[in-house]
């Protein structure tokens, strides 16, 4: 039946999400009466999932896939769709819809709450844009297009100074770090002579003497990459961001474009910079990832033990996680077979991590709606009063940590297992003892929630509200944590198949 | 497909009790709970089993699909019985009913998610005793430990924070090294196989399949992988010096936690202990018999040396699982017939005997509200029903013949004294561990004698009367099995023997 579709059916689910985004804005506009907060999730919420549904039909139809005649390009070959665009189209579809659910009941007052959930669907339209760049050119606008309106997400909440504060700093280190990347693309132009990742390759392949200049490039690119998926050196945003924004936001963030970063620096580093070509001009970016994913899982791991907010403890937690994701780069090796288990390990993690992060800060978010302040120990005795919720939070956080009863603890396993197929027994060691680090700060939620009393007999009265839709997307992202560990056979078979392609 | 039933019915009365009212969710919980235990009676009527289930035996009721594949190695949901299994599963299966009506007295808040928990706990505990899937059986293994960090740090006594967080680290960290030691051997075993599954990779271990990696040679890389794996299961036995958590976590758990902590939970330790080290390692076990022989005897002595100088009943209940723990071992590692199949009929039989302990400590202390030896004397006089079955069942610690204390510690001196060949000195190690029966029966006595025997004297401000019946029902129960298995030990011990045949052939003692 895909067969039949024309060829830019392909890019449905990016479409899906970009009229969903603009339908919202009409109705915003021409008649602002008629719009309501439950209108505007419902709506969002349906673009969302339908965009979803597109890319598991096109994943399951096999779309892209080597099977059925390989990648489709568009747009003079500055579009790819494959397996890997569609993974990741998923990870952003999934996260969008748990956090426009959940951002119905976070906003009740809010008085244009229209324009959140506009915003939202047209920062994933540039993420799903992002998954299938071919061109160093659409990498660049797609990632402008994910950043600009998550700056405004940020400060979403004008009149919080936290919120402002933290918007304000999050696009200052977001135009920096963007004009290093575009200067880095201008750098592998001038050495390359293109754009289009393919060709890219070939002129890394036949270098001339200007192995300095596109060395250069590609490292003002990993710094993009850096800011994009919040790791070291451009990480000092992200706790920020995280805290002061409204939680539903930081964790559309910390879980979506988190993923953003990271299917750009897998497609543009494979496809690009291709491992052996690059080792054999003399630049080793696999070593520079290296040092960045264990510089970054210790500064995050460490960072989250001392603090003293739950958020911003999450905020360092996915720190942390961009470390272990920064694996799949970082263990690679010039033809080695087990480069794809190792990124599509990377690849599930990611997915998994969307539920499992995601669920976490709307967890946050519910604690926010309810009143209760941001502390451990303002978290004290919650199971009491909203057992559920709490479970579900306790899932979320064993899984973080990696504890074998959930998806959290076989996608890491993966990762850990395809550095050490590859010869990184050392970056699996780092990660592994950084896990259990992090079993310390996780396990001090759980331990607030059920088994510390409240400071004061009526701390928790202010537990009354019940929001329906928050409670729903927590629940429901816990749901998807454990049912990933039963299914985790799928996911890791369509990530590796489609890592695999990348080689 | 029966174990795959049990195993799902179980978690789906642990959802049914997570949701039901505090009022009825106890009674419910029983009601659910006996339909694991019929169903476990069916799986021993039905039993046809030959050999140990990893060494190529027939395995009963197995079932294996497909789960995912890791780096060209194929993970399953892969299940099945044998004669070491099947006695641990009725075992399980028989204790939870009864430790959920010994919590219908303690337990008054929070009762449905306590009852739950307990359920979700059961599930995990059979999936860990059934799974034959190295991967299937880690995730059981590690999930048994949530439920139990909640049902301490819950429903537990003054210190029940610390106690929680000390067991779940401590068997946390035990696992990983456990882990790291266990996939050591996997990568060792290359591509010579093709999956977890612990037969296959049980006998391609016997093959000589096992490899070196990273230059690590390959009898070295089976040392760490054994010395890794003994570390991480010798933490949850618990052996002397890994034992500190269990006192604390025990003296702080609720009654039926602490029956379900000694009844089943330390068996956890020592049955991964055959099925992995002794089974898996043979030759590294028979070369590291010594120093395993001498911490089987340390920890049998100074556990019962530990448990004389305890004032709090329930303390020196928890010490002297850590001497009887010590025996499991040695038996164990004297690699006889008798001395592995006694091991492993005295998990049953421990467990039957400190579930019984626990249990009767915690009846008189829910009419006491107290344990301490000195707070209390002639609770004979008020409670004559209980206090008598707490008599007996400290005789069956102590090793009264008829009972299945007896039944396993004397297999296990049997298979052990004469077993020169394996462990050298054996008469010398068995001879010292079984003076520890002595001290068990001095400690014993002596607390029995303060608190149980002359003029009634209480320190606390409690009415103390007949104990309710359900309260004593279990405890009645318990000690009919106890006789049961000790009059005919043959019930079990006729497939263990079988079970563990091959285990003690596998070892070729080379001096």
């Amino acid at each position: 039946m895909v067969e039949q579709l024309p060829e830019w059916a392909a890019l449905a689910p990016a479409l899906t999400l970009a009229f969903t985004g603009l339908a919202l804005l009409l109705v915003d506009t021409i008649r602002p009466e008629a719009r309501s907060n439950t209108s505007m999730a419902v709506t969002s919420a349906l673009g969302a999932l339908a965009s979803l549904g597109f890319t598991v039909w096109f994943v399951v139809a096999g779309t892209g896939h080597a099977d059925t005649g390989g990648a489709i390009y568009l747009f003079a070959d500055a579009i790819k769709v494959d397996t890997m665009a569609l993974f990741f189209t998923a990870i952003f579809a999934s996260v969008t819809a748990l956090v426009v659910v959940a951002a119905h009941d976070y906003f009740h007052d809010h008085e244009s709450p229209a324009e959140f959930y506009s915003l939202v669907m047209f920062a994933a339209t540039g993420m799903s844009l992002l998954a299938v760049a071919n061109s160093l050119a659409i990498v660049f606008v797609a990632l402008e297009m994910a950043s600009l309106p998550s700056y405004a997400l940020v400060a979403f909440l004008k009149r919080d100074r936290g919120s402002v504060e933290a918007g304000l700093k999050y696009f200052l280190v977001g135009a920096v770090s963007s004009a290093i990347f575009v200067f880095g693309i201008s750098l592998v132009y001038a050495a390359t002579g293109s754009l289009i990742l393919g060709d890219v390759a070939e002129g890394i392949a036949n270098l001339d003497g200007l192995t300095g200049v596109a060395g250069l490039g590609i490292v003002m690119m990993i710094g993009g990459v850096a800011f994009k998926t919040a790791s070291v050196p451009f990480h000092f945003w992200a706790p920020e961001a995280y805290e002061g924004a409204p939680a539903p936001v930081s964790a559309f963030l910390s879980s979506a474009s988190k993923a953003a970063g990271f299917v750009v620096a897998f497609r543009v580093f494979t496809e690009a910079f291709p491992v052996g070509a690059s080792l054999s001009a003399g630049i080793d970016w696999v070593l520079a990832f290296g040092i960045l994913a264990v510089v970054t899982m210790t500064l995050g791991n460490f960072a989250a033990v001392v603090q003293p907010n739950v958020k911003r403890m999450l905020a360092y937690s996915s720190v942390g996680h961009a470390g272990y994701a920064l694996i799949g780069l970082a263990a690679l090796s010039a033809g080695s077979a087990g480069n794809s288990s190792v990124m599509g390990a990377a690849m599930a993690h990611l997915l998994v991590y969307g539920f499992m992060n995601t669920g976490a800060f709307l967890f946050v978010a519910m604690a926010e709606r309810w009143g209760v302040g941001r502390t451990f120990e303002d978290y004290a005795g919650l199971a009491k009063r909203a057992p559920i919720a709490c479970t579900a939070m306790a899932v979320f956080m064993f899984s973080l940590a990696g504890l074998p009863p959930f998806a959290g603890f076989f996608s890491k396993y993966f990762l850990f297992m395809g550095a050490i197929d590859n010869g990184f027994v050392w970056l699996a060691a780092i990660g592994a003892i950084n896990s259990v680090i992090s079993l310390y700060y996780y396990s001090r939620v759980v331990k607030a929630m059920f088994l510390d009393d409240p400071s004061t007999p009526t701390a928790l009265d202010t537990l009354d509200v019940k929001p329906t839709a928050l409670y729903a997307a927590v629940v429901f992202a816990a749901v998807g944590t454990v049912l990933l560990l039963p299914g985790f056979g799928p996911v890791i078979e369509t990530a590796e198949a489609a890592a695999s392609a990348l080689f | 497909m029966i174990l795959e039933a049990l195993i799902a019915f179980t978690f789906a009365s642990a959802l049914v009790v997570l949701l039901a009212p505090n009022e009825w969710a106890g009674r419910l919980a029983f009601a659910l709970s006996l339909v694991p235990f019929v169903g476990s009676l069916y799986l021993w009527s039905q039993f046809e089993a030959g050999g140990n289930a990893l060494t190529g035996g027939t395995i009963a009721f197995e079932t294996r699909i497909e789960w995912l594949e890791v780096g060209g190695r194929s993970v399953s949901w892969f299940v099945g019985l044998d004669g070491i299994s099947l006695p641990l599963v009725v075992l399980t299966t028989f204790l939870v009913p009864l430790a959920i009506v010994s919590a219908w007295t303690p337990i008054d808040t929070r009762q449905s998610q306590f009852y739950g928990l307990m359920l979700f706990m059961q599930a995990n505990l059979i999936g860990v005793f059934t799974a034959l899937d190295f991967f299937l059986w880690f995730v059981f293994w590690e999930a048994v430990l949530v439920p139990m960090y909640f049902l301490i740090g819950i429903w537990g006594g003054p210190r029940r924070k610390y106690a929680a967080i000390k067991f779940f680290v401590y068997t946390n960290a035990a696992s990983l090294v456990m882990f790291i030691g266990f996939m050591a051997l996997v990568f060792g075993l290359g591509d010579s196989v093709s999956s977890f599954a612990l037969p296959e990779i049980t006998q391609a271990i016997a093959a000589g399949e096992l490899g070196s990696w990273f230059g690590i040679a390959p009898g070295t890389l089976a040392m760490i992988a054994f010395l890794a794996m003994f570390f991480g299961f010798a933490v949850k036995v618990p052996v002397v010096p890994v034992h500190t958590w269990l006192p604390d976590a025990h003296v702080e758990a609720p009654t039926p936690v602490s029956v379900m902590l000694a009844g089943v939970l330390l068996k956890m330790g020592t049955y991964a202990l055959l099925r992995f080290n002794f089974t898996m390692l043979p030759e590294q076990a028979s070369a590291l018999a010594v120093p395993i022989a001498v911490i089987a005897v340390i920890s049998v002595i100074y556990g019962a040396m530990l448990a004389l100088a305890q004032q709090d009943l329930k303390r020196i209940v928890a010490y002297s699982s850590v001497s009887s723990m010590g025996y499991v071992i040695l038996g164990l590692v004297v690699f006889t017939e008798y001395g592995v199949g006694g091991a492993t009929f005295q998990m049953v039989a421990h467990g039957l005997i400190s579930g019984l302990m626990f249990m009767a400590v915690g009846v008189v202390y829910n009419a006491t509200h107290t344990r301490m030896v000195g707070d209390m004397a002639g609770m004979a006089d008020r409670m004559p029903v209980a206090v008598g079955i707490l008599v007996a069942g400290a005789f069956a610690y102590m090793g009264l013949p008829l009972m299945a204390g007896f039944a396993g510690e004397f297999f296990i001196f049997v298979g052990a004294f004469g077993a020169d060949a394996a462990l050298p000195y054996a008469p010398v190690f068995t001879a010292l561990a079984m003076f520890g029966i002595v001290i068990v029966a001095g400690y014993l006595l002596s607390a029995m004698q303060k608190t149980l025997f002359g003029p009634f004297r209480l320190e606390t401000d409690y009415e103390v009367g007949r104990a309710p019946v359900h309260d004593v029902a279990p405890l009645a129960v318990l000690l009919a099995a106890i006789i049961v298995l000790g009059v005919a030990p043959d019930l079990f011990f006729e497939m263990i023997r079988d079970a563990v045949g091959p285990v003690v052939e596998g070892v070729t003692v080379d001096g």
